[in-house]
Order: structure tokens, then C-alpha cells, then sequence
């Protein structure tokens, strides 16, 4: 208890956690650790360059202004592109990893991405199936009641329609309003 | 190829693409034989990791046949059988020069909060992952490993990610023989971190969880004590009440952002992506943890801003340790303790997917279906 200074006695001893659990103790030496100490510069890592080569820059590639240069190598995944591509490069000239306003631009081009993917998609003889892309169709082989009994997020998930549509609805409301406010004027 | 994609939030598929090139003379192009999905992956497939683009193949976790490599490559050859830890990084920058390789600033242009991984969106430097047949790998000779002839695929692909950071996050916790160490969460991360307290000489690990099939596998698994906080009014005080309120000498946090034990952090975290995740279990730590205590944060995070109950943190003189592993500095050590027998990755392998099922795959790991602990998936074979 914590009102007297002495630890409370562990349920068990070194001897019977050592014969009850494989390996206990080989790493009590802090020394034996890997992360010990936690910044070497005695390591082997297999690079042989200073400074590496620098990967070729074959698109405007967009950076962190908290990078005094674009690093010497990066990925090429999806290039920016469109208006989502448009609001990245805008968040990633005007805003630094430090504002709220960088990592809530990129998130608003994410949805703008997905927004227009889905309907580019749907000239195509691919478009995007809600049913077969969200692996929805596994439900019944997976016990889905038995996995959900008793759980915290199964009782949030009721709400979940309510505050993915609730924002939608109400700026619909909102947008009608000021329409016909609008045509009042008018 | 065959790839995943990113179709937008909880959409995904498979698709065809341009098999990966040497972009650079230190690249690799690796065949990939195992991959999994990492509960962090669902931070990208809930679209709360901003600049997860459309068409972003995701997958930092897998291990491959070396198919191709660039010039300046000296450490592999085509047809090596390797693992690649999670970590993109160049070996040499200030951070790397001092063992910090997962947070490389020579791989990155995207962000300097945070280094480059493989399949975790532009963030992180805009890499894609190797839930597909083929993967770029950079650094090829800073990065991967030989996987020894001894150890099986299934057992290497868990030493990419999960198990060098459940590791890492004993480690970083530093616990000291006799110490009582609370884990929150039971997935593979919190089963390697509670198994790993009992290598640095625990005296008690105590799991919480609110999966029942999670909490049996870290007793038959982890050794652990087990708590399901659901059944607790109050969980922060029946771990209190379990440490003779004193609290947890340690605690790792090994949830993160999908947190889900309360209805504001649930909406403004989860649903309307207006916090860096749902700190709930992170705040849980803060509390359980003794005073002088260690917390220990292995959880993903977003960028963005959390509720985080700092003022208990400082008021009861905390060390907070955090960090995203440097998978391959654990390596070595790991690999003398699997060949010892202390430990078999695979054990906490529940569900094994075809690429092609891998819209699948993401329901049931992100729904926590049919006892999910642990998918594999299989885009080729040896």
C-alpha cells in the first residue's frame, strides 16, 4: 500500500516465474538490450555513402517547407494530381507541419480524392462496388453476432450512421436555406 | 501486378499495376512472399492518416525473394530470401548515424515529424507497401536482412513490425526485474510487449483488452493477468485496486488512435478526424501507471493535435518513452531468443488471406471478426 514505503511482496518469485515462463529474466541486464543506450553511433547499418545519391526528381515533388531541400530519396506513389492534388500542393507550400490547418487541408483533399475517384470510376468498366470493396459480403462466414457481443465500439456503431450522415444533413439544410434566402433577395 | 489499392475510407481492392522499378542505384525490387495487415493499417483504411491517397497500395509488414537490384546494391543479390523492417531509412543521416532509423530524414520529403515507412500513406514519405506482388524497397543495402535458413516466412514477416515493437516497447518502458507492468491492448503488438516484459524480468503483466479471445490468447500466450476493462465500471481503479493503489510500475500503451472506450473521443477522433486518434488509452496509462512510473507508447498516432491528460502526466513526475520501433535494431537479440525457444512469432497467426481477398481481410481485421488476432496475406509463394 502506498501509505508505508515497502513494495507490496510479488505473488511470485524469480525462481517460479523462471520455471514458468520461457526465457524469463534473459534480458534483465539492461546491457543485453538492443535499444540500450538508446542513441549509438557504433552501429554497422550497411550504407556506404555519406550523403546518398540523389533519386531524380521526375515531377514537381511536393515537400514539407519544414525540408530545407527534397530528401535524396522518396516515394513516386501516386503523384498529386486534380483539385485534391491542387489543395495538397497548396498545403504543403502554404502551412508547416506545425499547423492544425496543413494536416486538416490534406485530410479535406483525401476526401476530395475518394470523392472524385468514385466518380471517375463510375466511367469505367470498373467502377467502385461498396459491396465487394469493403469485404462487407464476408460478414456471415465470420460470426459477426458472436464477435460484436459485449463489445464498446458495437454500442458507438449504433450511433455511427447518425454522425456520418448528421454533418451532410445539416449542411444540406443549411446550403437550402441560403438559396432560398438568396432568391428572396432577388 | 496484382496489387491492393485504396479506394477511400473502409474501400479497398485488388488491381492491376505497373510492377515497381529502381528509382534509385540503392533500390531493390523485392517479389513478396508473406505480408500482413498491422492494426495500424486501419488508421488508413478508417481515412484518418491525412494524404492517404486513392490507389495507395498499403502494407509496411512483409518479407520476399529479391528480384531485381539497383547498381550501387553490394549487401543482396537477386533470389535472397529477406525481411524488411517497416522502417524506410538511409543509414546515415544525423538520426540514423545515432541507431534513431525510424526517424530517417533522408527519406521523407513530405514530413519531418515523422521518417518514412513503407504503405502508410504520403505522410510518410509516399512509398507503396507490400500487401502486392512486388514492392519497391530503397536502401537495399541499409534495410533488409537474410532471413536464416531456420526460420519459416511466417515467423520472419512478424519480426518486420509487430514483434521488434512489442519488444521495442518493454524496452522503452524499462522495466527492471520485479516491476508490475500493465499492457493496454491484446493485439500482437500488446502480446509480444507483455511477453517481452517478462524477458527483461517482470514480476507481474497484467493485460486489458475488451476482446475475450484477445485476453485468452495473452494468458495462454503472454503469461499475462488478464482484465476486460468492460466488465469494470472503472478500470483505471480496479488496476489501481490490483497494484495495491499504487499503481503500474510501467505501463505500455499499445492501442493508439482506434481507441474506442468513449463516446466524444469516438466522434471527434474516429468520426469527424478532428484529433490525432482517440487518446483514450493513452490517458488510461497517464492514470494507471504509478507516480515516477514509466509509460511506454507504442500506439499510432496521427499528426494531429489529442486530448491528452498531460497535466497527470507532469504532476506525477512521469517518463513518457515513445517512438515507432527501429524494427532492425531488435533483430539480433530477437533472433537468439527464437532460436532459444523463448518464443514463436507465428503463434499469434490467426487468419491467413489470399491477395485477392484482401477487401476481406480488411473487414474482418478492422471489425474484429471470427477472433481475428493476427492475417497474413499470401500474394505469391515461395
Amino acid at each position: 500500500m502506498p501509505y508505508t514505503a515497502a513494495k507490496p511482496p510479488l505473488p511470485e518469485t524469480p525462481d517460479e516465474l523462471r520455471a514458468r515462463i520461457p526465457g524469463w529474466g534473459a534480458d534483465l541486464d539492461t546491457a543485453n538490450r538492443p535499444q540500450v543506450p538508446r542513441e549509438r553511433s557504433d552501429l554497422p547499418n550497411g550504407a556506404h555513402w555519406e550523403l546518398p545519391e540523389r533519386q531524380p526528381e521526375t515531377y514537381p515533388r511536393e515537400r514539407s517547407i519544414e525540408h530545407e531541400m527534397l530528401t535524396p530519396v522518396f516515394g513516386t506513389a501516386q503523384p498529386p494530381h486534380g483539385l485534391s492534388g491542387a489543395i495538397r500542393r497548396y498545403s504543403y507550400e502554404r502551412f508547416s507541419e506545425a499547423r492544425a490547418a496543413h494536416w486538416l487541408l490534406l485530410i479535406a483533399a483525401d476526401r476530395v480524392d475518394a470523392a472524385g475517384a468514385h466518380l471517375r470510376s463510375l466511367a469505367t468498366l470498373r467502377p467502385d462496388n461498396p459491396i465487394t470493396e469493403t469485404g462487407v459480403l464476408s460478414e456471415l462466414r465470420r460470426h459477426p453476432v458472436a464477435s460484436r457481443r459485449g463489445r464498446t465500439d458495437v454500442r458507438h456503431q449504433l450511433l455511427d450512421p447518425l454522425i456520418v450522415a448528421g454533418p451532410w444533413i445539416v449542411g444540406g439544410v443549411a446550403v437550402l436555406a441560403a438559396v432560398r434566402a438568396l432568391r428572396r433577395r432577388v | 501486378m496484382r496489387a491492393m489499392t485504396y479506394r477511400g475510407p473502409y474501400k479497398v481492392r485488388v488491381e492491376e499495376k505497373d510492377v515497381p522499378t529502381i528509382e534509385h542505384p540503392n533500390d531493390a525490387v523485392v517479389r513478396v512472399v508473406r505480408a500482413a495487415i498491422c492494426g495500424s493499417d486501419l488508421h488508413l483504411y478508417h481515412g484518418m492518416m491525412p494524404d492517404t491517397r486513392i490507389g495507395h497500395t498499403f502494407g509496411h509488414e512483409f518479407v520476399g525473394v529479391v528480384e531485381k537490384v539497383g547498381s550501387s546494391v553490394r549487401n543482396l543479390q537477386v533470389g535472397d530470401r529477406v525481411m524488411v523492417p517497416f522502417n524506410v531509412y538511409c543509414g546515415t543521416c544525423f538520426f540514423c548515424a545515432r541507431g534513431l532509423y525510424s526517424n530517417c530524414h533522408n527519406v521523407n520529403p513530405n514530413a519531418t515529424a515523422i521518417g518514412g515507412m513503407y504503405g502508410y500513406s504520403h505522410s510518410t514519405g509516399g512509398y507503396d507497401g507490400g500487401q502486392a506482388e512486388y514492392v519497391r524497397v530503397p536502401f537495399a543495402d541499409v534495410g533488409p536482412s537474410k532471413i536464416p535458413a531456420w526460420l519459416d516466412d511466417d515467423d520472419a514477416v512478424l519480426m518486420t513490425d509487430a514483434l521488434a515493437t512489442g519488444y521495442f516497447g518493454a524496452q522503452i518502458a524499462d522495466v527492471v526485474e520485479g516491476d508490475t507492468v500493465v499492457v493496454l491492448g491484446a493485439g500482437p503488438v500488446g502480446l509480444f510487449a507483455a511477453r517481452s516484459a517478462w524477458l527483461m524480468g517482470a514480476g507481474r503483466v497484467i493485460v486489458v483488452d475488451q476482446l475475450e479471445y484477445r485476453l485468452a490468447k495473452a494468458r495462454e500466450f503472454a503469461y499475462a493477468e488478464t482484465r476486460n476493462y468492460n466488465e469494470h465500471d472503472d478500470i483505471v481503479v480496479e488496476l489501481k485496486k490490483a497494484t495495491d493503489g499504487l499503481g503500474a510500475d510501467r505501463v505500455i500503451e499499445a492501442v493508439g488512435a482506434e481507441a474506442d472506450g468513449n463516446l466524444t473521443q469516438h466522434i471527434t477522433a474516429a468520426k469527424l478526424k478532428l484529433q490525432g486518434g482517440s487518446p483514450v488509452a493513452l490517458n488510461w496509462a497517464i492514470d494507471a501507471v504509478r507516480k515516477g512510473g514509466t509509460v511506454s507508447v507504442l500506439g499510432a498516432y496521427g499528426p494531429l493535435f489529442s486530448a491528452v491528460k498531460f497535466g497527470d502526466a507532469m504532476n506525477k513526475g512521469l517518463t513518457l518513452n515513445m517512438n515507432q520501433a527501429p524494427a532492425k535494431r531488435q533483430w539480433p537479440r530477437l533472433l537468439e531468443h527464437i532460436q532459444a525457444g523463448y518464443l514463436r512469432p507465428s503463434d499469434v497467426v490467426t487468419h491467413r488471406f489470399p491477395l485477392e481477398h484482401i477487401a476481406e481481410a480488411y473487414h474482418v481485421m478492422s471489425s474484429k471478426l471470427d477472433g481475428c488476432i493476427k492475417p497474413l496475406i499470401i500474394p505469391s509463394e515461395d
